[in-house]
């Protein structure tokens, strides 16, 4: 049984799950942002009338979509080398992070737009509005209400995901209770503690996504019927 | 140099086969059970007691809340060291089953709310008992909403089956890093790997934006 199990061991190594915490928040952070930036430009692309910026923005989602993220990233990690590019552990994990969640950012933006009623497009072609008005003026200030707490849980999912980056050994969260698991044999200690830190982090980013929705004057975003 | 590369690659074709199998079983392992018992799992979420409800949430909140690879790990580690034995293909089965039962717990709970409080009282006025409304008129009808996101979730299933990797399972995505240690070629290497994952996800997605089309459509939902 789990009778030796140790807290003064996790307080020796506090320090370290304290590092890998603020470590895997701010690679989330950065790599949420350039999951946006993907997102939003893939989005664009699939939203356009031509036919050559439309179909390679659908494959590249489909196919980020159809395989796991730990083979995309090792796809890059042994990969980005071949080609002569030597990155940092911690920047392959990052760029591997923003390309996987911007294909999905992309089609939360997309489902976003698309949930426009019909009427609103219709009616702002009717004031004379241009393409970009339509879009700044009346379709993307009424999507960005209705992605807000989608994309706050594909942040949850990205979160959650960050955790293989200790698989090309970033040192991050799940990578301190790695060493604590290795360094001293105690894996319950070690796996445990981590398993706590991520929950910290799940249900902050969950009470954000309720939040985010009351004040958004959304209802509770679960069934559609 | 590319020509040795391939030549040496066609010879970790049974390798490969190997790990494409081993994903392929886990998988399907995971995808009768993890059903089944996330079907039982969210039946009882909505229809039984209080405390089971309860008790059921939290561990579904729990699993949803830690990342998979954690919970490998925490499976793999700890439940030797509390007098169980298990091997990497058990702990492999035992992590997956448990996650894909807790996801389609949620996808039922979200149907079953989908049905309408009308259907439930005139099944309870035609005097059905509770296990009759559940499987005859409750069910059939949450399924329309299930349905879609389930096949869905099959492929998130295939997908993460690939994290066993990280405990020493020869799956697809453990083969692509055994070969890439010997032919340096991590672009060809996991190109081939994703190759392999995208030709069996690839269908289950199209079949689930189709579900998802005519359903909605049957529905009465109009999709602008």
């Amino acid at each position: 049984m789990l009778e030796n199990f140790s807290f003064r061991t996790i307080g020796e190594y506090l320090p370290l799950f304290g590092q890998g915490l603020v470590t895997t928040v701010w690679l989330s952070v950065i790599s949420f942002a350039g999951a946006l930036l993907v997102g939003i430009l893939l989005c664009a692309m699939n939203l356009q009338r031509s036919r050559a910026l439309r179909v390679p923005a659908k494959a590249y989602i489909d196919v980020v979509r159809a395989t796991p993220l730990l083979v995309q990233l090792y796809f890059l990690y042994f990969g980005l080398p071949r080609l002569g590019i030597i990155l940092p552990e911690l920047v392959v994990g990052v760029l591997a992070l923003s390309l996987n969640s911007g294909a999905y950012v992309a089609e939360i933006i997309r489902a976003g737009i698309l949930s426009i009623p019909r009427g609103q497009v219709e009616a702002s072609v009717a004031s004379g509005m241009s393409y970009l008005q339509r879009m700044r003026l009346v379709i993307l200030p009424q999507a960005f209400k209705v992605t807000i707490p989608p994309l706050l849980g594909q942040a949850i999912v990205m979160v959650k995901d960050s955790a293989l980056l200790s698989l090309i050994s970033v040192a991050e969260l799940t990578r301190a209770g790695q060493l604590l698991a290795s360094d001293r044999f105690m894996p319950a200690e070690g796996f445990i503690t981590v398993a706590a830190f991520y929950l910290m982090l799940y249900y902050c980013l969950k009470g954000l996504a309720v939040l985010s929705g009351r004040w958004l004057g959304l209802g509770p975003a679960r069934s559609r019927a | 140099m590319i020509w040795q590369q391939l030549e040496s690659l066609a010879g970790s074709y049974p390798l490969a086969m190997r790990g494409l199998g081993m994903t392929v079983v886990l998988s399907l392992i995971a995808l009768v059970f993890g059903t089944l018992i996330g079907f039982g799992l969210g039946i009882l979420r909505i229809g039984g007691s209080r405390v089971l409800s309860t008790v059921i949430g939290a561990w579904v909140d729990l699993i949803r809340g830690t990342p998979f690879l954690v919970q490998i790990f925490l499976i793999f580690f700890i439940l030797p060291e509390l007098g169980i034995k298990l091997d990497a293909f058990t702990a492999g089965i035992i992590a997956l089953t448990n996650l894909n039962a807790c996801f389609i717990c949620e996808i039922v709970v979200a149907g079953i709310q989908s049905v309408p409080k009308g259907q439930v009282e005139a099944a309870l006025a035609s005097g059905l008992s509770k296990w009759q409304r559940m499987r005859q008129v409750v069910l059939p009808q949450a399924m329309r909403v299930v349905l879609p996101p389930l096949v869905g979730q099959y492929v998130l299933l295939i997908k993460d089956s690939s994290v066993v990797s990280a405990i020493g399972l020869t799956d697809l995505t453990r083969v692509g890093w055994l070969v890439v240690q010997r032919v340096p070629n991590g672009l060809l290497v996991f190109f081939l790997v994703g190759v392999g994952y995208f030709v069996v996800c690839y269908p289950l997605i199209l079949l689930a934006r189709r579900l998802e089309k005519r359903m909605s459509a049957a529905h009465g939902e109009v999709q602008l």
